[in-house]
């Protein structure tokens, strides 16, 4: 098996110690950071997703992956930086303004640092602005919002109106998700796209930036 | 701590038992077959030959219980123990001897052929939950006399699980038992690891025809184990009151248990039952009534009280359909008998008052079956005190799906059912096509056939009961048994 496959073989059992150890390896044997990304880390990710979706693994074992994911990724994000190489795009995650609950936002940060995406979680009770700004600042893909309440929903269609106002609509894509929001929900307002999951918001996501 | 359920307390139990033994002994029980009132008269029994009757008496009945097993084991076909009945373990078995399937195309009823019976034991061979066969139904593309061997020749040809069944007629039982030495080479291998168990039923009220009480005797001969399903009616064939009916069942039951011990001591037995409530509107036998289910738990306390392990017809539904009534009938009695620590629960997979088997129900009532499964283990702590660490461990890291302690127990815990269960949030299941349980189902039904692996019991074996069993159809006119399908 060459370094490569053994970081994928790795990442999908959680081994997070043997995937930093042959990321080492495969840049010692001056295989390209990229390749290591895409044919190691992500394609191992993207067998987990899969299984998940299956019922094969459980939530637990994706997460041990994504774990073993960041553990690659801390190894080479250093390299893509020094040779100006875009990495993968990024997402501002938050709980909006008024809604202090945050464990499907967590979840879903989680899982798509582990699909290899740059996540910036805002935490819970996010104003509109603090989305944007983060935004604008991180030169970010997309921004994911959550809400438990039905009370804090319409946050979200400030969030959307704020970046139609500012001409961002479209170059900063916007998710929405929370037990009481709904795809119409997210159609009614203009929000980009919906996640009623974890792995479904991931793919959604994926799908947002062009990465399917 | 194991979760136990109780309907009667001990002085009842004592009661009930007092009064079925008056009963044997002074109102008695008729048994069809002189060869077994002869032996009963040898042993001190009043025996009215003429009539088929006998009163029974203390010192017959205390013999019988001081050599009854008080648990025992069943071994699969390739020789491996799988059930050991005492305490209060608890194992499933389908119902048995339907006459009917529900077709899962047209999910109406029909009488099945040979192909439905192999593929009934590719798919109990697959669902773990259920830890026997049961000679579920009847294929009607043999001679009528060769209906119960047959079943059990094709359930040892294509499941290595063990057997429930029983024979149709006296004769029968010949061929039954030559199946099952093909087997395990030798009576003695037979007795020492018992793969069947026959299901013997007397006639309430407390009646044993030639057949039934033959049947008793053969197994003892032999030392295969007998479930005595005893199927006092309340209100119609036993009093209306559950505890009129709890006494004549245990009439009825200890009289097999004399017949068996008599004829061969230590023979092992399941202390068993199908009573019901009659239905005194539509005239039928719900097994799905609570009161039919706690008949079902209460003799199961008397047959412990005694000593015996015990086995129940529960967990099944008298529904026409795989409906909610079907659901929640067979779940409450999986439950009950759970909690009870029936030995041997009798259910899974019948429709429509023991009627109709159905491929689809079987894999809901193995869903059912694993939650039961999963309640009688309790909750016990799993390196849970200190309590500290966790909850510093979640405050820290804000969630414990990948704690080490998550880990180790997350599988254990959690009982996690196939797809069969709908656990997804609506937007995902509709996303997958709004499927609806019999839908799920059945998909799974054709998962596991399709994913069947044949029994590894030697192909030299297979073809002795072929032999075996082509030999006995021809007995009754059949030249040739009906084409199996690989």
């Amino acid at each position: 098996m060459d370094t490569v496959h053994n970081i994928s073989v790795s990442l999908q059992s959680g081994d997070y110690e043997r995937v930093s150890a042959f990321t080492k390896q495969a840049l010692e044997k001056n295989i390209p950071p990229k390749e290591i990304l895409d044919r190691g880390l992500i394609s191992g990710m993207n067998i987990v997703g899969e299984k998940y979706k299956t019922h094969e693994i459980f939530l637990p074992d994706v997460l041990l992956a994504a774990k073993a994911m960041y553990a690659g990724m801390d190894i080479l994000k250093p390299l893509f930086i020094e040779e100006g190489i875009p990495t993968m795009s990024t997402v501002v995650i938050g709980s909006v303004q008024g809604d202090l609950h945050d464990i499907g936002k967590n979840l879903v940060g989680i899982m798509l640092k582990g699909a290899g995406f740059e996540v910036i979680d805002l935490g819970n009770n996010v104003a509109p602005e603090k989305f944007i700004e983060t935004a604008k600042t991180h030169h970010a893909s997309v921004i994911a919002m959550s809400a438990l309440l039905t009370t804090t929903m319409p946050v979200m269609k400030r969030v959307v109106e704020l970046l139609r106002r500012e001409r961002l609509k479209g170059k900063i894509k916007t998710i929405i998700g929370g037990a009481p929001v709904t795809e119409a929900f997210a159609r009614e307002i203009g929000a980009d796209a919906y996640g009623y999951d974890s792995a479904h918001a991931v793919d959604a996501v994926k799908r947002l930036v062009g990465r399917t | 701590m194991r979760p136990v359920v109780r309907f009667l307390s001990d002085g009842l139990v004592e009661r009930i038992v007092e009064e079925a033994r008056e009963v044997l002994c002074k109102l008695g029980v008729q048994i069809y077959n002189v060869n077994i009132l002869t032996r009963l008269a040898d042993y001190g029994a009043h025996v009215d030959t003429e009539k088929m009757h006998t009163l029974l008496t203390d010192e017959i009945i205390d013999m019988a219980l001081s050599t009854v097993p008080r648990s025992f084991k069943l071994y699969n076909i390739l020789g491996h123990e799988t059930h050991n009945f005492s305490g209060y373990n608890v194992y499933f078995t389908p119902g048995s001897a339907a006459l009917y399937i529900l077709d899962s195309k047209t999910k109406k009823t029909r009488k099945p052929k040979t192909d439905d019976y192999i593929m009934y034991a590719k798919l109990i061979s697959r669902l773990e939950n259920i830890a026997s066969q049961s000679t579920a139904f009847i294929p009607e593309d043999v001679h009528e006399k060769i209906s119960d061997s047959y079943r059990l020749y094709l359930s040892l040809l294509f499941c290595e699980k063990p057997i429930i069944t029983g024979a149709f007629t006296a004769g029968a039982f010949a061929i039954m038992k030559d199946l099952q030495l093909a087997i395990r080479g030798t009576r003695q291998e037979l007795a020492a690891k018992p793969l069947t168990i026959f299901s013997c039923c007397p006639t309430s009220p407390i009646k044993w025809s030639d057949v039934t009480s033959q049947n008793v005797v053969d197994c003892a001969r032999y030392s295969i184990p007998v479930e005595f399903v005893s199927m006092p009616l309340s209100g119609f064939m036993a009093p209306v009151t559950l505890v009129g009916t709890l006494v004549q069942h245990t009439a009825e039951t200890l009289s097999g248990i004399v017949i068996s011990q008599l004829t061969n001591p230590g023979t092992p037995v399941l202390y068993g039952g199908s009573p019901a409530i009659f239905d005194v509107r539509y005239e039928t036998t719900p097994m799905g009534a609570v009161e039919t289910q706690m008949l079902d738990c209460a003799f199961n306390e008397i047959g412990k009280y005694i000593g015996i392990p015990t086995q129940g017809y529960i967990s099944l539904s008298d529904a026409k359909q795989l409906d909610s009534q079907a659901g929640l009938e067979s779940s409450m009695g999986a439950t009950l008998a759970a909690l009870s620590g029936i030995n041997n629960i009798s259910g899974p997979g019948m429709l429509d008052f023991e009627n109709c088997q159905s491929f689809e129900k079987l894999v809901l009532d193995n869903e059912i079956c694993g939650m039961a499964l999963r309640m009688i283990e309790g909750i016990e702590p799993k390196e849970d005190f200190p309590s500290v660490p966790h909850l510093e461990e979640l405050i820290k890291e804000k969630h414990l799906l990948i704690s080490n302690h998550t880990r180790r127990h997350f599988k254990k815990e959690f009982y996690i059912p196939g797809p069969t269960i709908d656990r997804a949030s609506r937007k995902r299941w509709q996303e997958e096509g709004s499927v609806t349980l019999w839908e799920r189902a059945h998909r799974e039904v054709e998962k596991h056939v399709r994913e069947y692996t044949p029994s590894r019991i030697p192909d030299t074996t297979k073809k002795d009961l072929t032999k075996l069993m082509e030999i006995e159809a021809r007995r009754y006119g059949m030249n040739r048994l009906p084409q199996i399908s690989p």
